[in-house]
């Protein structure tokens, strides 16, 4: 199915676990080190680097990028390491996370309470996922490097519904 | 006396760490052809032909395979009428590794503290280094970079000798449930059985990074390894934990001499890019 972002409740709604999903419009890097920041900046109450409002976080620390390359390697990163943070960001707007792996049971309840949604895509394709980002750009925390955060562009990006708006899970 | 310049060492894992990053090793690359071909659930063979695809642009664009570039690990085994010459083995050894990762524009995953400061070194370094002294007058570099998506799913515990092989078994196939999606699965596995608690784990490691066209030279070793792999693969884990028959690619195990009173296990999780080559140095 293919999924013009941003991602609404709505949308979100009509979605199941293991439906196959390509992705295009805009999404955010973040990964343990920007999560950690993020949330120091809500508690502070400062203004975010991105919208979260309908916003679709993708799991990466991606490789550094080559001269003339848009983006190194950039498959999904394990999204437990993230589930501290989840429920804050589901709650805060956020329709959407993308990575690999299994969540915890809050992050489940999160994502109903939210109508939102947790994806999947294939973890260790980083190669094959980087062809679907056509734009990238820094947009916070430079110097955490593979860790800032980054704005891309995506066409069809590959993407599976793990958990969907009603807490079903595809590993389940 | 035979002389070999670290220098040599040096340039060998600058080479050795690119190589492994673009490109699989074969023995992993066959495993998951094989895979792709027998495997019967939809899903599971989409995702096994997407790797294919993954693993042909990341050979034909010079993009790494996976983001995570990993731990660099390099088992080196000595003979002992090596001289080695030109400086520092282990300086050289970092350097090698440092100007790999720069050179391949791999991803710098190491940090300088574990707990208080965790701050990125910037060029992957320090590595992990185990030698050993051989027989012999040659060098054995075996090189792997490990990912911690897999890593972090790995176990050790310290059965009773009467847990036996049952014991063995249920830490194993527990430790492969356990890890699931979380360790991109199709997974390779390594055990590490005997030693003391810490040798279990380098044997587990030891045992990832060997060439998965082989068996444990003793049978009885060999034959659990076949078991482990039939159970393992009927945990319908699957690609990527979405189900299906390929769950593990290769078990491996390396086993060592114990005292009378343990048995520790460790369970290495590795993902579908084992990372691993190794190479002689005369
Ligand atoms: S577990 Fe392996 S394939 Fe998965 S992200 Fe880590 S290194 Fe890549």
């Amino acid at each position: 199915m293919k999924i013009t972002l941003p991602l609404t409740k709505e949308t979100c709604m009509k979605l199941h676990a293991g439906d196959s999903l390509q992705l295009s419009g805009v999404i955010y890097t973040a990964r343990d080190a920007a999560h950690k920041r993020l949330a120091e900046m809500i508690e502070k109450k400062e203004k975010l680097p991105f919208d979260l409002e309908n916003s679709c976080i993708y799991y990466v620390g991606p490789t550094p990028t080559p001269p003339n390359a848009i983006v190194g390697s950039a498959g999904p990163t394990t999204s437990m390491r993230m589930d501290a943070y989840a429920p804050l960001l589901y709650d805060l707007g956020v329709s959407a996370t993308i990575g690999k792996g299994y969540r915890t049971p809050q992050v489940k309840e999160a994502i109903i309470r939210n109508h939102a949604c947790y994806l999947i895509c294939i973890g260790g394709a980083g190669a094959l996922l980087s062809q679907s980002i056509k734009k990238a750009e820094c947009i916070a925390f430079e110097d955490l490097k593979a860790e800032a955060i980054y704005r891309y562009e995506v066409e069809d990006f590959p993407c599976v519904v793990a958990m969907d708006a009603y807490g079903k899970s595809v590993y389940e | 006396m035979k002389q070999i310049s670290v220098l040599k060492i040096q340039d060998k894992i600058r080479e050795m760490v690119q190589q492994i990053n673009f490109h699989y090793p074969k023995d992993i690359e066959d495993l998951l052809e094989k895979a792709r071909q027998n495997e019967s659930h939809s899903l599971g063979k989409e995702i096994l032909d997407l790797l294919k695809e993954n693993s042909r642009i990341a050979a034909e664009k010079r993009i790494p395979i996976c983001q995570d570039t990993g731990m660099v690990i390099v088992f080196i085994e000595i003979g002992q009428q090596v001289q080695l010459v030109d400086g520092s083995l282990n300086e050289a050894i970092q350097k090698g590794v440092a100007l790999g990762y720069e050179e391949g524009y791999l991803r710098k995953s190491i940090v300088s503290d574990p707990l208080f400061h965790r701050i990125n070194t910037q060029d992957n370094t320090p590595c992990i280094i185990y030698p050993s002294i051989v027989d012999g007058e040659q060098i054995k570099l075996t090189v792997g970079c490990k990912g911690f998506g897999s890593e972090n799913m790995s176990v050790i515990r310290m059965l009773k000798p009467a847990q036996s092989v049952a014991g063995v078994k249920e830490t194993v196939l527990q430790a492969i449930q356990n890890a699931g999606p979380n360790a991109c699965p199709p997974m390779v596995v390594g055990v590490g059985i005997g030693g003391s608690f810490d040798y279990a784990a380098v044997l587990a490691k030891k045992a990832t990074l060997r060439d998965c066209t082989l068996s444990n030279p003793d049978p009885e070793y060999a034959q659990l390894e076949q078991e482990l792999l039939e159970e393992a693969n009927r945990l319908n884990i699957g690609p990527q934990g979405l189900g299906g028959d390929t769950s593990v690619l290769k078990i491996n195990i390396e086993s060592a001499p114990t005292h009378i009173a343990g048995l520790p296990v460790a369970v290495n999780i590795s993902c579908h890019i084992t990372r691993h080559i190794s190479e002689v140095i005369e």
